[in-house]
């Protein structure tokens, strides 16, 4: 037993290597292969845009959104074996205001929708949706249902669409991966036709439906219109 | 020497003949109408109340489990029915039948409170009126919906107005004075706290609660509807991995196949039941872990370690469940009469894989144990919050996890056994405790019993001879029970009673579906045990009751 010797770092010796690998340059542990690519020269040239483009596809922020039976999955992939964070797109915000990917992990039926319209409206832009499921591309099961809207994308755009009911984990990983490709290489949401918008109620135009609800529904209230036989 | 009067004095175990029940109602009954499962009294809509109140205190049918409304094309209908909490095979379904043009009928939410939230969904599917209802409004569809769904002169291509209301503090008026002043809080419907899409009105006095009331509907996918749309043999089954979609799948199919079964009699073989069993409680394994894990979630905050440890057992289960029916969550595995395949191959290895689990299991439960039943902040936190006395707990109609929380010993798997339960050598668990402690020690224990069951299981299916391995008995291509056969029939899920109602009409597909969800009778109990509690204890109460909106909504 050594005692009356206490452990002692030896910190001139720490100090001197330290120094030497600043001097020296870079050890092994920084060789990535985006160093490699940039050659001797510690500079790059790039396009503002482009740069910027490559940090949101790196790290993105999801929005803690669960809705259905999708959601359940939505949980196995962000939790440990599928772990979302390994491609950094990881750790959920219960906030709109923090996030910038919300994943739509369910059945969109009409009471719900003018709220996932409000929470969508609340993210900061840039902001980007994967639609999780078939209820999100057209009702999925349910498509014949009385309540329901068919696809997520009667209200909001959709980046990426995963298909499944519901859809494995590596599928939605599969999903994100191709929305972090897209969003680095600059390309958004196609424009989409959005049947189904939020508007006061002032503004519908008149018709028995409408004339009906009048003594019910404020003016200025935020309202939104199924047309049901319209939906695809 | 007693004081009680000899003829209001029930112990609910006397089992009466229906006619006896028919003698002890005497002019209230108004006809016969029985169903596969129950006698069935028709009585007039203005004595409901009387004739509940009847069968509750002096015949000791303390257990409302569903109100199943329904469309004729001459009258409307409501049906209570009604069992023992003490022996549920003892049922008797009330028959109210209300006027076509004019559909009113007597509420019966004076003698069940659970009845509150079952006749506003009559009202707002169907659109039957109760009087003498506390509150009747729409319950699922948005308040400004057009028309009832599942009446018959419903138009589903009319276009509809769903509003995004501001909310009014409900209390505000009669709450302010020097002393206090409350607070109108939305809860929901996108928060992490409330398990999926449900919202919470909650009026606050500082950090008290005052009131609070559910408000759901926000993923009422129109399941009913669904399961009439669909043919008995193959199109329902899909359906009701959807409703508890907690992994619960094969727990809710047996509801589906257990009621359908009883209707269209058939026998199924010994062998599928035994499989049966064991993927159902592989289930209820899975389900009980999410509930734990988001319990622990609404409890310590973020994706913490029990968290991550209950998704790591999940997976387990899942894997398991996954080499059985081909399928991670939605197992689609029940048909009526059996199941779709039988045991992978090799079977050793589905066989030592499942004992691997099972033996691992009571490590990781202990590890639970370590980590949040034993922790001290843990206990304060739900240790007498969110209190549930058993009374109340039964006027409301709250099963499973919920009810055996509050020391009420029901279940259905001994008490009204199917599949292979009663061949079986396992326990009812229940905690007198009537808090969110109890509710989730009923859970972690149930794991155990569950583990139990799948070892006997596996034990019999390792020696099951090969010649007699059936799992499909012969069940005709199309299915068409006969004219206006009825039947209700319940098996214990994950969350509780989990019911189905049929109303046959001599097509293959049912005129009448209507389920019974545990989850939408649980919630009810919400304000019970929120009131007057601090805020966190409302969090704690929602996640101690396990609910699973894609069941309270349908």
């Amino acid at each position: 037993m050594s005692s009356d010797q206490p452990f002692i770092t030896d910190e001139s010796q720490v100090v001197t290597e330290t120094r030497d690998a600043r001097m020296t340059g870079q050890g092994d542990r920084f060789n990535s292969r985006l160093r490699e690519a940039f050659g001797s020269s510690p500079f790059i040239l790039t396009k503002f845009d482009k740069f910027l483009n490559w940090c949101r596809g790196s790290s993105m922020f999801m929005l803690q959104f669960g809705i259905a039976c999708c959601s359940i999955e939505m949980m196995h992939t962000y939790a440990v074996k599928h772990d979302l964070d390994r491609f950094g797109s990881g750790v959920p915000r219960a906030s709109p205001r923090q996030a910038d990917v919300m994943i739509v992990p369910g059945t969109i039926v009409s009471k719900f929708a003018p709220r996932m319209k409000r929470v969508y409206d609340q993210m900061p832009e840039p902001k980007f949706v994967v639609g999780m499921g078939s209820c999100t591309i057209s009702g999925g099961p349910f498509q014949e249902g009385y309540n329901v809207i068919k696809g997520a994308e009667e209200v909001i755009p959709i980046d990426i669409h995963v298909p499944g009911c519901p859809p494995r984990p590596e599928a939605l990983v599969y999903g994100v991966v191709k929305l972090q490709e897209r969003v680095a290489n600059g390309e958004a949401a196609p424009v989409t036709v959005k049947p189904y918008e939020l508007e006061e109620f002032s503004d519908l135009e008149r018709d028995e439906l409408v004339d009906k609800l009048a003594d019910q529904i404020d003016d200025d209230e935020l309202v939104m219109r199924y047309n049901f036989a319209d939906s695809p | 020497m007693s004081l009680e009067r000899p003829d209001t004095v029930d112990d609910g175990a006397v089992e009466r003949t229906p006619d006896e029940l028919e003698a002890l109602l005497g002019d209230l009954v108004v006809d016969r109408d029985d169903h596969l499962n129950a006698p069935g009294f028709v009585i007039r809509p203005d004595t409901v109340q009387e004739t509940l109140s009847v069968l509750k205190e002096q015949a000791g049918y303390d257990h409302l489990s569903v109100v199943s409304a329904q469309e004729y094309e001459n009258r409307y209908e409501s049906i209570y029915h009604l069992k023992k909490y003490d022996d549920p095979t003892q049922e008797v379904s009330v028959v109210v039948p209300a006027d076509k043009d004019d559909p009113v009928s007597e509420s019966a939410e004076p003698v069940f409170r659970t009845a509150d939230w079952h006749e506003r969904e009559a009202y707002d599917l169907i659109g039957i009126e109760y009087d003498d209802h506390p509150d009747l409004r729409r319950i699922l569809l948005p308040e400004t919906w057009q028309g009832h769904p599942l009446s018959m002169d419903y138009d589903k291509d009319r276009p509809q107005i769903a509003t995004l209301p501001e909310h009014a503090n409900p209390l505000q008026d009669h709450h302010k004075d020097e002393e206090s002043d409350t607070m109108f809080l939305n809860i929901g419907p996108h928060h992490p706290a409330t398990h999926g899409v449900l919202h919470l009105k909650t009026v606050l006095d500082g950090e008290q609660v005052v009131d609070v009331e559910p408000d759901i509907g926000y993923l009422h996918r129109s399941e009913e509807q669904m399961a009439q749309n669909g043919t008995y043999r193959h199109q329902i089954m899909p359906y009701p991995d959807r409703w508890d979609y907690i992994s619960a799948g094969l727990l809710n199919e047996w509801a589906y196949a257990r009621a359908a079964e009883d209707l269209a009699d058939i026998e199924v073989p010994e062998y599928a039941q035994v499989i049966r069993t064991m993927g159902a409680e592989m289930c209820r394994i899975a389900a009980h872990m999410l509930a734990l894990a988001t319990f622990a979630l609404d409890i310590n905050g973020d994706f913490t370690a029990t968290f991550m440890y209950a998704i790591n057992d999940r997976e387990r289960v899942q894997n398991l469940l996954e080499d059985l029916t081909g399928q991670r969550l939605m197992f689609n595995y029940f048909r009526l009469g059996g199941v779709v395949w039988d045991l992978p191959e090799p079977r050793d290895e589905f066989f030592s894989k499942t004992r691997d689990f099972l033996d691992q299991l009571p490590e990781s439960i202990e590890e639970y144990h370590n980590l949040i039943t034993s922790n001290e902040i843990f206990q304060m936190r739900t240790i007498d919050t969110g209190v549930l006395p058993p009374e109340v707990a039964k006027n409301y109609g709250a099963t499973g996890p919920v009810a055996r929380g509050s020391g009420v010993d029901y279940d259905l798997r001994r008490d009204d056994p199917y599949g292979y339960y009663d061949e079986l050598d396992w326990d009812v668990i229940t905690e007198d405790g009537c808090d969110n402690f109890s509710r989730l020690l009923v859970r972690m224990r149930e794991v155990e019993e569950s583990a139990k069951i799948i070892e006997q299981c596996v034990d019999l299916l390792e020696d099951w001879p090969e010649d007699e391995r059936n799992i499909q008995a012969n069940v005709p291509r199309t299915l068409r029970p006969d004219d206006d056969t009825e039947i209700y029939r319940a098996v214990e899920a994950a969350k509780g009673e989990l019911g189905i109602y049929i109303r046959a009409d001599g097509t293959d597909k049912p005129a009448r579906f209507k389920i019974r969800s545990p989850c939408f009778s649980n919630l009810q109990t919400l304000p019970e045990m929120a009131n007057g509690e601090y805020i966190p204890d409302v969090v704690a109460a929602l996640g101690s009751l396990d609910i699973v909106l894609g069941e309270v909504d349908r």
